[in-house]
């Protein structure tokens, strides 16, 4: 049945034998809520497939690593953050910037190396970020964002106030050495870090099974007492009753927390990867059974929902990237002045 | 209207590939996502997905057709099923390309060091700070956190054993009593993770001070303080800064073997997005310490462990902080300079006191600042004596003396009447058996030595 979680490829969530330490009140995800979570999916699908092609034309250069098959997981967890929390990630991160708010046009921008760009074309694929939007990276050392996130939640428990940090890494980074001392750190000074590991089964092309003795990866935090779930992160209203109930516990000061999101990417690890260490039929099968858009869409048409609400969604969304695509070739390239900016800050 | 798909690259190298086959044929309709082709590159075989939806109403390129080149027509499209305007993509000739440099684009600058640290007003003296009093590098240290820690409560101290223990090397002693341990926090032996969770808090606006026991440790950490601290203001195009200091004690202790004696200076001196700081006596500790608390870049603070407990006068003067990037001359001379930084400055003034009882007249200059060096007050002085012996701890090969040198080829080698010479550490792993070691570290008759070849003496 579309939607369904796959339990030969995903232990449910209850076979986590981590602690749920404070199972408060789930918000539940209303239709509308919904909605706008399917816009937000479509949104970063259509973004990323049109940046696959501007890649195609050689108009985006380097690494580029697109997020396709996991949008669940993002648009899922942000909708459960308020202004002033922080959100840190990797180098598949154009999804997350468009979760956080970040306008189509700057991320594409920044993929075509325009003066438009949020890092005015600096950056690249792998290194934007929006202090306004709370989005801190963009990183492309993995691993490296897991301790910058502990950092960020270290902010705001030495300000006392009660944001929280999403701490997004994959399922490869998390056998980096740092990813467990800041676990350690997270959980011995209480810091409202929560740490998501997206787990789409490989780490470039070597799956987990062949780069982790941990089998469930939701009790990596366990040694420190950390409460961790796994969750169907093919679907935005698990993602999103999981998230609440993570966001509750570290708002609350009880320290830290660790979701496994159990995701898919469907496309390879980067644009050049031709993705032959999985069978075509495990990428069928995930996208015909398992799809984040699928089961938001038919959840919302047996809400009542008509295919004309989703049609003006789809040309909604359709018209940003459009005109993101757009503005990002016409955006000039950076200045040559560029090149000396931004290397050092000003002395007060 | 059709929409024209395009032959992908599929690399970033790819300029043609082999059409190897088609998934779809002529009258096939398809949606975004799925595979219409197989293409072969130099690499590998990729799959082609269609991102816009349509019925494909013309192949233009058959299967097995070699040497297709990147952006070329490959299959036509029909406008798909309405909604949004039908998407046809530019031309990639008409999008301006990402392009390798430029030739009119501006060379790299000769000098490491940008114009306007080189253009810092060498000519002022030193302001007068007024009535000093004798204290130690270590209490230079502490009070430079001191003052600055009550005038930002944004400021806090990290570091393994900088609270409860009072400081590895008591260099936090009495802070802990003083700030609290909201504020002088202890942390486990993770110098990977703590850097980085320190580096993450400064980009949110936090001014950490990171202690690492001795520099050596910070190899655990150089990921972070390198490509997440140093580079991410110009990565984020200028949004995010990282006010952050990484201070401790660097270079060689004394019998402590390999390990833990190594001069990090040149290391840290490479990296753009850095500055690095190097004092010699307390009232430099204590000034350039507290210039680099209030700096919004991250700094290297290099201290010396062997110069902790040795006393200086210092200016008691309650505002008392020297700027980042600027040398002091020590010493005036005429004959030869001396250019030295932390513990050899100390070296540098013993020689001067030899050679002038030789009749040679030395100029030392104490360094202070690494990055940016203030390459002005040292090409100055070459201009007046003529001749440079440069003085280091560290490994000769790719040193900071090496970076002097370079920089007087390149602003004043007509002035030079002898090539320069450096006195450095040996270029091998510190030994830990006592002649061994001091045969290992700069010694006072090399650079009398060595000031004596570049004077012909």
């Amino acid at each position: 049945m579309m939607g369904q979680f796959d339990r030969e490829n995903a232990m449910p969530p209850e076979t986590s034998g981590a602690k749920r330490r404070s199972r408060g009140k789930e918000p539940a995800m209303g239709r509308d809520v919904l909605l706008q979570a399917y816009r937000d999916m479509l949104l970063i699908r259509r973004f990323e497939e049109k940046a696959g092609q501007l890649y195609g034309m050689g108009l985006i250069g380097g690494f580029c690593h697109l997020y396709i098959g996991q949008e669940a997981v993002v648009v899922g967890m942000q909708m459960c953050l308020v202004p002033g929390d922080q959100v840190i990630t990797s180098y598949r991160d154009h999804g997350h910037m468009l979760a956080t708010g970040m306008e189509a046009r700057g991320v594409m921008a920044e993929l075509t190396g325009r003066i438009g760009g949020y890092s005015k074309g600096k950056g690249g694929s792998m290194h934007m970020f929006s202090r306004e939007k709370g989005f801190f990276g963009g990183h492309g050392i993995v691993g490296a964002q897991v301790s910058l996130g502990a950092g960020l939640a270290f902010s705001n428990m030495y300000r006392g106030n009660d944001n929280v940090a999403l701490t997004y890494f994959g399922e490869g980074a998390s056998n980096q050495g740092q990813v467990f001392e800041s676990l350690n750190l997270a959980a011995l000074f209480k810091l409202p870090c929560i740490f998501i590991i997206e787990n789409n089964k490989y780490g470039m092309g070597t799956s987990v099974e062949r780069a982790s003795a941990s089998r469930d990866l939701s009790k990596n935090g366990s040694p420190w007492g950390i409460p961790g779930e796994q969750v169907d992160g093919m679907n935005v209203r698990t993602v999103f009753e999981a998230g609440s109930r993570a966001v509750a516990h570290c708002r609350a000061g009880n320290g830290p927390y660790l979701l496994e999101m159990k995701t898919y990417r469907y496309r390879g690890h980067s644009m050049s990867d031709p993705a032959k260490y999985r069978t075509r039929e495990e990428v069928q099968k995930m996208r015909e059974q398992h799809d984040c858009l699928e089961t938001a869409r038919a959840e919302l048409m047996a809400q009542g929902v008509t295919e004309a609400d989703l049609k003006t969604i789809d040309d909604e969304v359709k018209a940003i990237v459009q005109d993101s695509a757009e503005f990002a070739q016409e955006s000039p390239e950076p200045p040559e002045s560029e090149l000396w900016t931004d290397i050092l800050l000003e002395t007060k | 209207m059709g929409v024209e798909i395009l032959m992908p690259a599929l690399s970033p190298t790819m300029t043609e590939g082999k059409l190897a086959r088609w998934l779809k044929k002529e009258g096939d309709a398809v949606k975004s996502g799925d595979v219409i082709a197989e293409i072969e590159t130099d690499k590998a075989t990729m799959e082609v997905e269609a991102v816009d939806e349509g019925t494909i109403t013309r192949i233009l390129v058959p299967e097995g057709t070699e040497n297709v080149s990147v952006n070329s027509p490959i299959a036509e499209l029909d406008g798909g099923s309405g909604g949004a305007k039908a998407e046809a993509p530019k031309p990639a000739a008409e999008a301006p390309k990402a392009e390798a440099p430029k030739a009119e684009a501006p060379a790299p600058k000769a000098s490491a060091v940008p114009e306007d640290v080189a253009a810092t007003p060498s000519a002022q003296p030193e302001r007068d700070w007024g009535p000093t009093r004798s204290m130690t590098v270590r209490e230079a240290l502490r009070d430079a956190m001191a003052a600055e820690m009550r005038l930002d409560g944004d400021v806090f101290l990290i570091g393994e054993e900088v609270g409860q223990y009072q400081g590895a090397y008591k260099i936090s002693q009495g802070l802990l009593d003083e700030f609290g341990p909201k504020r002088v926090m202890d942390m486990p032996i993770t110098e990977h993770g703590f850097t980085g969770m320190a580096v993450g808090a400064a980009f949110n606006g936090l001014k950490p001070i990171v202690e690492f026991m001795t520099f050596n440790f910070s190899m655990q950490a150089i990921d972070q303080i390198i490509n997440s601290a140093a580079k991410t203001l110009y990565m984020s195009g200028g949004q995010l800064g990282c006010p952050i200091v990484f201070r401790g004690p660097n270079g060689a202790a004394s019998r402590v073997a390999a390990q833990h004696s190594q001069c990090y200076a040149s290391w840290y001196a490479h990296c753009p997005g850095l500055k690095v700081v190097a004092p010699w006596s307390a009232a430099d500790a204590k000034g350039l310490l507290r210039a680099a608390i209030r700096d919004p870049n991250p700094v290297i603070f290099l201290e010396n462990e062997i110069l902790y407990g040795q006393s200086f006068e210092c200016p008691t003067d309650d505002d008392f902080i020297l700027p980042i990037g600027k040398a002091k001359i020590e010493r005036e001379g005429t004959d030869v300079t001396l250019v030295a930084f932390s513990i050899m400055v100390g070296m540098a003034l013993q020689a001067a006191e030899k050679l002038a009882e030789q009749g040679i007249s030395a100029e030392v200059i104490n360094l202070r600042t690494l990055r940016p060096l203030d390459t002005e007050t040292i090409v100055n002085s070459v201009k007046k004596t003529n001749r440079l012996v440069t003085l280091e701890e560290g490994w000769p090969y790719a040193g900071i003396g090496a970076e002097v040198a370079m920089q007087i080829m390149e602003h004043a080698f007509d002035h030079l009447d002898a090539p320069p010479t450096r006195v450095t550490g040996l270029d091998l792993p510190m030994p830990y058996a006592a002649n061994l070691e001091k045969l290992a570290l700069p010694r006072l008759e090399q650079v009398v030595e060595a000031a004596r070849a570049v004077t012909y003496r």
